[in-house]
């Protein structure tokens, strides 16, 4: 990928809420080691891409700046799934704290699923089939208008 | 308008010849040259790789047979490419200098190159190399010959020979009545004039270029003509010779082909014997990494500047694409020669083998400007200056000339009236000037716009015009600016998805538009 910084912003919160949200609906209650009950999972899945988006932007603005450090100004694909590793970790860590709000004790495990299988659908699209309906996303840098 | 015409031929009858068509051409100036005449609303000249990319999209819009044509003295889009990329040393099995998602055949790129080559060897290795690239894997290419079997594909689903006219173009005119007549030698109707309403041009290089002291000793010893070979020219027998007889190869040009060329030099050393000596000649020596800030510097070293493609990867559609998008003139191509200029890729296999080669002998490195190219017995002479101003004797049995091609528009009889009759202009850079939805500037003809894509739009505001998906981005922006002024629909995300499930299942278009 090579987005622009604004590229990066759009993409990051239509992605995640569009493929993000849609993953959490549909899959997201049947996940090994899901909570025991639909609402609790998705509560606490949509405070996950609430973070995901609000504290990711910042994240965005880091992983900005690294780009500038290199010739072609791309953005690896494989970072753009490693990155998922740090981002979740610090995730974990807010909602442990109860930040933004009050969500289950939530555990290793089952984040690890949620989370991670919702970053790994995100980052797949991210990686081909949007450009089936946006053809000019990958031109603009990742920008949808 | 031309004036002598009323003064000739006061009535306006008398038959014409194509030279002698008037700058703004009318039905009746047709009817004088006694051309058969051809309608279709939307024409594409050139018939390779960048009218490939212009159908498909015009095809993606909705267009059907009657309204289309592909001109041009192809039979498919690829051929001219081959030619080139034969010549210069990536057959078939080879691999080009082109990312997986720059998919010719269709413009999302997905799946790309990569994921289709695993698909079909049923080997996950060059997908997981995509995954990898550029930090893990050096970046995935794609093998020539896939790519031709992608092209030969996507023209047979959106029915090219029913819209290809084969023949040369030799002149594009503004029509009286607004859009454009095209001046066609078709090889199926003879003398031919094509009404078009919009008209993409994408023919390509002019031809193949000598650095001008090759070209000069060429012209001057014709004798020992044969021993300056240009690497776009067929020049196999070069290579047969070599294997045959103990030579010294004298190559010049540190880019893409350079490495290429180097790569067949020192393969037949090690694989078939030959007894070459390779000295590699450097006009600009690149020793360390170029640029002073360290957010614009470009790997380099050992002579060559390394990126992994023609220019940063971002300039395609990224940060540099935006940015160049900014400039203007001049700046611009400021920008353009910073991200460009002469440059190769970073591949270990190519500089392991040179590091071999320097070590025994067999290939060596020399910097210095050209000052004379003279003939000498069984040889050619080459004197240089080198930095330091010391001056330096380089005798070869062949010199190679890895430079490059013919880029001035002038050279193109098409471009050159476009330039002297059809208000077409040159941009910084030398070459066609275009907007940014490659308009071809100061070429409307009424409700007609004329387009044009591929090397000869180098200095507007895209630097990878000369690509796979510079071509493909070009049209990708014709096709939206015709939405624009309301000659096409515009291709939203439900028009473009279902083209891509049509494309992805391989479904041919109907000569009406549709596909089935």
């Amino acid at each position: 990928m090579t987005p622009t910084l604004l590229g990066r912003l759009q993409t990051r919160w239509v992605m995640v809420w569009t493929v993000g949200l849609a993953w959490l609906l549909l899959v997201g209650p049947w996940l090994p080691l899901a909570g025991p009950t639909t609402s609790a999972v998705y509560f606490t899945g949509i405070t996950t891409l609430v973070l995901v988006s609000v504290i990711g932007t910042g994240w965005e603005l880091i992983y900005h700046a690294i780009q500038q450090y290199r010739w072609d100004k791309d953005w690896p694909t494989l970072l753009g799934l490693l990155v998922g590793l740090t981002e979740g970790a610090v995730i974990y860590r807010l909602l442990s704290l109860d930040i933004p709000w009050d969500v289950d004790p939530i555990t290793p495990a089952p984040f690890a699923w949620q989370f991670g299988s919702v970053w790994l659908a995100i980052w797949a699209v991210t990686n081909g089939p949007i450009r089936i309906l946006f053809p000019r996303w990958r031109f603009a840098g990742g920008r949808f208008w | 308008m031309d004036t002598a015409r009323g003064i000739a031929d006061p009535t306006g009858t008398a038959p014409m010849t194509a030279d002698d068509l008037p700058a703004v051409v009318s039905a009746s100036d047709i009817a004088r040259t006694g051309r058969r005449v051809l309608r279709r609303r939307f024409v594409t000249v050139g018939a390779g790789m960048g009218s490939l990319a212009m159908v498909h999209m015009w095809r993606l819009a909705g267009v059907a047979d009657d309204d289309l044509c592909a001109v041009g003295p192809l039979r498919s889009p690829s051929d001219t490419y081959e030619y080139l990329a034969t010549n210069s040393q990536i057959p078939r099995t080879e691999r080009l200098r082109s990312d997986s998602g720059s998919t010719i055949d269709a413009i999302w790129g997905w799946p790309g190159y990569a994921l289709r080559e695993s698909v079909e060897d049923r080997n996950p290795t060059q997908a997981l190399r995509v995954l990898g690239e550029p930090i893990v894997s050096e970046f995935f290419t794609p093998k020539a010959g896939q790519v031709y079997r992608s092209v030969e594909r996507e023209t047979e689903r959106i029915g090219w020979d029913r819209i290809l006219q084969p023949g040369w173009v030799r002149l594009i005119r503004r029509a009286e009545s607004g859009g454009y007549w095209i001046i066609v030698d078709s090889l199926e109707h003879g003398e031919l004039a094509i009404a078009a309403e919009h008209v993409h041009i994408a023919v390509g290089y002019p031809g193949v270029a000598l650095l001008p002291d090759l070209q000069e000793f060429r012209t001057d010893h014709p004798e020992a003509g044969y021993r300056i070979v240009n690497s776009y020219e067929p020049h196999e027998y070069l290579y047969d010779e070599l294997r045959q007889r103990k030579s010294v190869v004298l190559v010049r040009g540190s880019g893409i082909v350079a490495s290429r060329v180097l790569q067949r030099l020192l393969d037949d050393i090690e694989q078939h014997g030959a007894k070459t000596e390779v000295i590699h000649l450097f006009r600009t020596y690149v020793g360390d990494s170029q640029g002073t800030s360290a957010r614009f510097r470009r790997p380099g070293g050992g002579g060559f500047a390394y990126q992994a493609f023609n220019y940063p990867k971002s300039s395609w559609g990224g940060q540099l694409r935006a940015e160049l998008e900014t400039l203007d003139g001049e700046q611009r191509a400021a920008l353009i020669d910073k991200m460009g200029g002469t440059n190769t890729a970073p591949r270990r296999s190519w500089r392991r083998q040179l590091k071999r080669h320097t070590k025994t002998g067999t290939y060596r490195q020399v910097h210095g400007v050209v000052t004379g190219v003279a003939p000498i017995d069984e040889a050619i002479r080459t004197t240089i200056r080198r930095q330091d101003g010391s001056v330096g004797v380089l005798d070869a049995t062949y010199v190679l000339d890895a430079t490059g091609l013919q880029a001035d528009p002038a050279t193109h009889p098409l471009y050159a009236d476009l330039i002297a009759r059809s208000g077409a202009r040159r941009n910084p850079k030398g070459r066609l000037a275009v907007e940014p939805t490659f308009e071809v500037t100061g070429t409307a003809s009424g409700s007609g716009r004329m387009y044009a894509s591929g090397a000869m739009t180098l200095g507007g505001v895209y630097a990878g015009v000369d690509s796979f998906l510079g071509l493909q981005y070009a049209a990708l922006r014709a096709v939206d600016h015709m939405a624009e002024i309301g000659a096409l629909p515009r291709i939203g995300p439900i028009r473009s998805a279902t083209g891509w499930l049509k494309w992805a299942t391989n479904r041919p278009y109907r000569p009406d538009g549709d596909s089935r």
